[in-house]
């Protein structure tokens, strides 16, 4: 089964999806989506030095990943807005990761394979990573659930009974620098982002507590990875890029039938 | 002893006091009304209390194993968060749905459990919030401006619940507050703050401090009237009047 790449391609894109789905449903409550583009656009630095002192390309964008999204961390710590730095942040560790990419010595990179995925060349190595990784959020987010969603509805209330929200925003820092890791090889960089907030956003219509949200996030991550697919191989068109153009129409449909239902 | 026992707090950021030397103790069962004009740091002290800010000097010591009710003084949900009330009612920790209902119930918002808290009036929400507080058994109950948005009779009848729960948990209650008149009469002890303790003892003494009358001015005759009034009634009707009321 593994053997056919498109449906290795395929198992890429729901092990990713949902962890980005359920992951991203805090992400959108939290608003950090700027946080998210940030920590993704650093990727690209990641795989440069990656590429540069001979390691896993996983290993370079999970750590620098880590390192950018515990700088935001530590800087959303401070009073002052956060707003300008995160953008200063954001783009400059996509330009800096730009021009280090094609400074590297003796390689060419197909650097669109990183900016917008190369999901049909995923191997089971890849798969492993994916299905690990994607596994340790979800498994990390469970645990942790009511703590982090007493923390995200207010921190007070988090101190009032003891719990840390500083921790809880820590863990999903983590948790954003893993899943960004893991899902570049699927929608590139400038995608998981997208990935993260879209299919929560469709979610949010039909859900009435924070649990059904989470759920119809992960199902309509992994409707749109396999719908995107499809799409992709049918129109000959890049596969990342389609995911979420299928994500997109899900959000559009949920929207509409949102405003209907209030109409009605 | 003592629930909770602040020593001497500092708190502040960059060069800026909020708060200056202020020590505070908290009995069992006793109700604490903090008051002071705008920006006098009455809600920071409670956030110091609950260790949501770390003061800069000073000590806080809680009798082992203190549970808090914390009754924020406004809490915006996310408009992408969706939750019901007994869903909220889960949060930190998982309750039965008895429990919730009868948390629901003593907070005089019943039936209301599958609502969403987006869609709640601002009484309602307020209400909702105070059966959260009450569903961990808390030893102390603390509301920060808990009244906020409501009008008149409305925070007088929330005011009137909190005494109930009170009376029903045998919780102490920390109150923070600008309606002088309504919250004075239930409390056995006022603070008036204003950075530093300015003067503190029971209603009658603190109405009558100098101190009192120049943090809030030529009003406090009126809201002093109706504190007499309030006071009488809670004392010869022994709450009889108050709940026929609701």
């Amino acid at each position: 089964m593994l053997d056919d790449f498109l449906m290795r391609a395929a198992l890429a894109g729901v092990g990713t999806a949902m962890a980005a789905g359920l992951l991203g449903c805090f992400v959108v409550w939290r608003r950090m989506a700027y946080f998210g583009d940030a920590t993704a656009h650093a990727a690209v630095l990641g795989v440069a030095l990656a590429l540069l002192f001979g390691t896993s390309i996983t290993l370079g964008v999970g750590m620098v990943a880590l390192a950018m999204a515990l700088l935001i961390h530590g800087l959303s710590g401070q009073r002052t807005s956060v707003d300008t730095m995160l953008g200063v942040l954001a783009h400059g560790a996509l330009a800096l990761g730009l021009v280090a990419v094609t400074l590297i010595p003796g390689q060419r990179i197909d650097l669109d394979a990183y900016l917008f995925g190369d999901v049909l060349s995923v191997t089971r190595m890849d798969l492993a990573v994916i299905w690990g990784g994607g596994a340790i959020v979800v498994a990390i987010l469970w645990w942790q659930w009511q703590a982090m969603l007493t923390a995200t509805l207010s921190p007070d209330l988090a101190y009032a009974a003891d719990l840390n929200p500083r921790r809880a925003q820590l863990i999903l820092t983590l948790l954003l620098a893993a899943v960004v890791a893991v899902a570049i090889k699927v929608v590139g960089a400038l995608l998981i982002t997208a990935m993260l907030i879209i299919p929560a956003a469709s979610a949010r219509s039909y859900a009435t507590t924070p649990e059904r949200m989470a759920l119809l996030s992960m199902a309509i991550g992994a409707l749109s990875a396999v719908a995107g697919l499809r799409l992709a191989v049918l129109l000959d068109v890049p596969v990342g890029p389609a995911i979420i153009c299928v994500a997109v129409a899900v959000f559009a449909v949920s929207a509409l039938g949102r405003t209907l239902r209030q109409l009605a | 002893m003592s629930l909770i026992d602040a020593r001497n707090i500092d708190f502040g950021h960059g060069g800026q006091t909020v708060l200056h030397g202020v020590s505070l103790s908290l009995e069992p069962r006793e109700i604490v009304t903090i008051v002071g004009p705008n920006g006098s740091g009455k809600s920071t002290l409670l956030r110091v209390l609950i260790g949501a800010l770390k003061p800069r000097r000073g000590t806080i010591i809680r009798a082992a194993g203190l549970r808090i009710g914390y009754v924020p003084q406004k809490l915006h949900i996310d408009p992408t968060l969706p939750i019901t009330v007994r869903r909220f009612l889960n949060l930190p920790k998982a309750v039965d749905r008895a429990a919730a209902e009868e948390a629901l119930e003593k907070a005089g918002v019943a039936g209301l459990t599958e609502r969403q808290m987006a869609s709640l009036s601002g009484g309602q929400f307020q209400r909702v919030l105070l059966a959260r507080a009450i569903l961990g058994k808390p030893d102390v109950l603390m509301l920060d401006e808990a009244t906020q948005g409501l009008d008149q009779p409305g925070s007088a009848a929330f005011y009137r619940q909190i005494d109930a729960v009170r009376r029903d948990l045998g919780c102490a209650v920390l109150m923070v507050s600008h309606e002088l008149h309504v919250v004075m009469s239930a409390s056995d002890r006022v603070i008036c703050l204003n950075g530093h303790i300015c003067c503190e003892g029971t209603p009658e003494v603190v109405s009558a401090t100098p101190a009192y009358r120049e943090l809030f001015g030529t009003g406090t005759g009126g809201a002093l009237a109706l504190y007499r009034h309030e006071h009488d009634h809670d004392h010869d009707h022994t709450h009889h009047h108050h709940e026929a009321a609701e």
